[in-house]
């Protein structure tokens, strides 16, 4: 266990490493963009003011509000402390609503509909994928094209084939949106029926997308297994089949789970733009909106809960990979 | 060399997505040379125009030659185009609900249908339960309606200027016919318009395009970052091994999207060209390449040629391009590839974010999709205006990663089935 804790610890160190370099550049990119931000809201708030004195007083006001007179490095003490405290500032878009209220309006939103969908994805994935290297023939001449094609669809190609075919023209589940324009959120059933139908159509879409390439790993995967000598040392000797699959499996599994920690950045974007799509009201919406709105503490603010949120993830994968492979444990103690 | 050529294309993957591929690139190269319109071009007023093929009326009506078609069916396709099955139930629930007729109305028997309909239908009666809609829609059908059992001609007329009264100018009957050839006028929207009335065809094409140009620069700069990263970190070891490792794992854990869209936004709408956002594409997803360029390096650099030509004196980028880069050319090839369909994929994401190209000057696959989306296409049932699009990034996608696997399969034997 002794190995174990050191390996904790080193990857430990290593996520606060990465937090940090988040941080800065989520900071420093947006607020190199050219042009002033403030002069875009005052603009929208001066209409129909024709006092250029009260203009100016309105300018001043919001520049004030939103620290962009001070020198950068000042702005960057004040972000990191008062990230801390949960405090993002105003959004301009959106004002007067808080950065923190808009993000955390949308944050769950967009964990409860990415990590199961994508964990579902690469559990059924791996499932199929194991499934056609040990059966071959027919199943697998079938499934590998279908794969192959379908992980090439790009997640808002099929977000919107899915959105028209049982949206629109089976009429079977909504549109848009996370649950009834009609209904405000509350605990009763008929607001949770309605989020569980709304919840459908982005849910398998990003599922869909994952299992493809997620079988394609495995299949591959488990052929190289399949032939390996463990494989034919353990068919001589009279072990059955059953036994050496699981053997097969589980060696297989190990290179996927890296697989996933590290291909997890991509399918989060690409589930963000999915989201879009559906007007889902998670953070990809929330992106969107900001975008149209050129409101830099948003999309940093967005930009930051989506790196902090993939790199727990990949952290929490490191750690339970760790678990799993002994060799882990084994490399740690050399 | 040549060996290897013959193997890559008899690996039947390789050459399915080649064909795909080259027939993808091909029509891009073709197309504008048949039809030269500009691909932003405007050609109608109104937006999503359904596929098809457009003759003027006009032209048709002044065509020289006119020819006479007798077609037993062309009556009650002419009436069938006007009132459909619908109309007929909707038209006998009027009557019955009006108390005119029974239901036993044959509503197939147009003549009798339509000798009842004229004969009691009355605008003004709301029936109870029919809504506002429901009497509008009466109304129209009323209209159309008109003269639909009508054999006389059409008469075509013209202002005297002289006595300011009408004159017929030429008769159209019912049997006459234009030869679509004859028409000066005629334009085929193999995939209609889209929301600003442009051909979608044409658009797709040059869009096509540009997302390949867009990819191939992005990959070409990520594979460039990732290459000599991966082989001076891969070879000098050191130092210089523990930075690149470092910012690599950096760049590998923060997710490529999230900088793409804080890079994207910095710079602005006005200065995001087409190739601005390749160049930014690519600086964002060098990581792989490089990794795996490292790693293969790493592997490579203790081989006795390369000891020799240590002790030959050469120096360290003569010994990184003739010794080591021969060895994994192969590989970098692959890289390449999957990067510029990665890269491809990437626009169309960004795009549809609001921080693809500035849109005045061309279209990117990215770009048509983000214009079908915000016009509500997939919801108004305009699928011309985004599936094919959909298609062609899934298709050139898909080409490339057949093309992919295929090499793979040549350059690795342990892979082959």
């Amino acid at each position: 266990m002794k190995e174990y804790r050191s390996y904790f610890l080193k990857k430990l160190g290593w996520f606060v490493v990465t937090l940090i370099a988040a941080f800065i550049l989520n900071f420093t990119l947006p607020r190199l963009m050219p042009g002033d931000p403030v002069s875009a809201i005052v603009a929208r708030m001066a209409q129909g003011m024709s006092n250029a004195s009260g203009v100016q007083a309105v300018y001043e006001q919001y520049t004030e509000l939103f620290g962009t007179n001070k020198p950068i490095t000042t702005q960057f003490f004040i972000y990191i402390q008062n990230v801390f405290r949960g405090d993002f500032g105003f959004s301009i878009s959106q004002y007067p609503r808080t950065v923190a209220d808009v993000i955390s309006a949308s944050v769950l939103w967009t964990i409860a509909l990415q990590f199961p969908a994508i964990l579902v994805g690469w559990i059924l994935g791996n499932a199929l994928g194991a499934l056609a290297a040990y059966l071959k023939g027919g199943f697998d001449r079938i499934l590998l094209p279908f794969s192959i094609f379908m992980s090439n669809i790009p997640a808002f190609g099929m977000s919107v084939i899915l959105l028209v075919v049982f949206a629109v023209n089976l009429g079977w589940f909504p549109t848009s949106g996370g649950y009834g324009h009609d209904l405000i959120p509350n605990a009763s059933p008929e607001f949770v029926w309605s989020v569980i139908v709304h919840y459908q159509l982005p849910f398998w879409s990003i599922v869909l997308i994952t299992i493809g390439g997620q079988a394609i790993g495995m299949r591959s995967m488990a052929i190289y297994e399949l032939n390996a000598d463990y494989v034919k040392y353990a068919r001589f000797l009279g072990i059955k089949d059953a036994k050496i699959i699981q053997y097969v499996f589980r060696n297989a599994m190990l290179p996927q789970i890296t697989g996933l920690a590290l291909s997890i950045g991509t399918m989060v974007g690409g589930a963000l733009v999915a989201e879009i799509i559906f007007s889902y009201p998670g953070l990809g919406t929330t992106i969107l909106s900001a975008v149209l709105g050129g409101d830099y503490p948003l999309i940093s603010a967005a930009t930051l809960i989506v790196t902090v949120m993939v790199l727990v993830a990949f952290f929490i994968l490191e750690i339970v990979y760790g678990l799993i492979d002994p060799r882990i444990r084994v490399a740690q103690s050399e | 060399m040549n060996h290897q050529l013959r193997q890559i294309f008899q690996s039947g993957r390789f050459l399915v997505g080649f064909v795909i591929f080259l027939s993808i690139v091909l029509t891009v190269l073709i197309y504008p040379l048949i039809i030269p319109d500009k691909p932003l071009q405007i050609v109608s007023r109104g937006t999503f125009l359904p596929p098809g093929i457009y003759a003027s009326i006009y032209d048709s009506m002044n065509t020289v030659n006119r020819y006479t078609l007798i077609l037993d069916d062309a009556a009650s396709k002419r009436i069938a185009s006007k009132l459909n099955a619908e109309d007929r139930v909707a038209m006998q629930e009027w009557l019955v609900g009006a108390g005119v007729a029974t239901a036993d109305l044959d509503i197939n028997d147009t003549a009798q249908l339509l000798e009842t309909w004229d004969a009691n239908f009355d605008p003004a009666v709301r029936l109870p339960g029919m809504t506002n809609a429901d009497r509008n829609y009466y109304i129209r059908l009323d209209a159309k309606l008109d003269g639909l059992l009508a054999t006389e001609d059409a008469i075509i007329a013209a202002m005297n200027p002289t006595t300011s009264t009408l004159e017929q100018a030429d008769a159209i009957t019912q049997l006459d016919y234009v030869n679509i050839g004859e028409v000066s006028n005629v334009r085929i929207l193999l995939l209609g318009t889209d929301n600003f009335g442009r051909d979608v065809l044409t658009e797709l094409v040059s869009a096509t395009g540009v997302s390949l140009g867009i990819g191939f620069v992005a990959g070409i700069v990520a594979t460039a970052i990732g290459l000599v990263l991966g082989l001076f970190s891969g070879y000098i070891g050191g130092w210089v091994d523990d930075i690149i490792v470092f910012i690599t794992n950096l760049f590998t854990v923060i997710p490529s999207f999230v900088l793409l869209i804080l890079i994207s936004f910095s710079i602005g709408q006005e200065q995001r060209g087409a190739i601005t956002v390749a160049v930014v594409i690519g600086f964002t997803s060098w990581v792989w390449t490089a990794r795996a360029v490292r790693a293969q390096v790493i592997s490579l650099r203790n081989r006795d040629h390369v000891n020799l030509s240590k002790l030959s004196g050469h120096s360290t980028v003569h010994i990184l391009v003739t010794d080591i880069l021969p060895y994994i050319a192969s590989y970098v090839v692959m890289a390449l590839i999957l990067q510029i369909s990665s890269g491809i994929l990437a626009e169309a994401g960004l795009s549809i974010l609001g921080l693809g190209p500035r849109t005045t000057e061309v279209p990117t696959l990215g770009l048509m999709m983000n214009w079908g989306m915000i016009y509500q296409a997939h919801i108004l049932g305009k699928w011309w205006a985004y599936f094919p699009v959909i298609m062609t990034i899934a298709l050139i996608s898909f080409s490339m990663n057949l093309m992919n696997t295929g090499l793979d399969q040549v350059f690795n034997p342990t892979l082959r089935d």
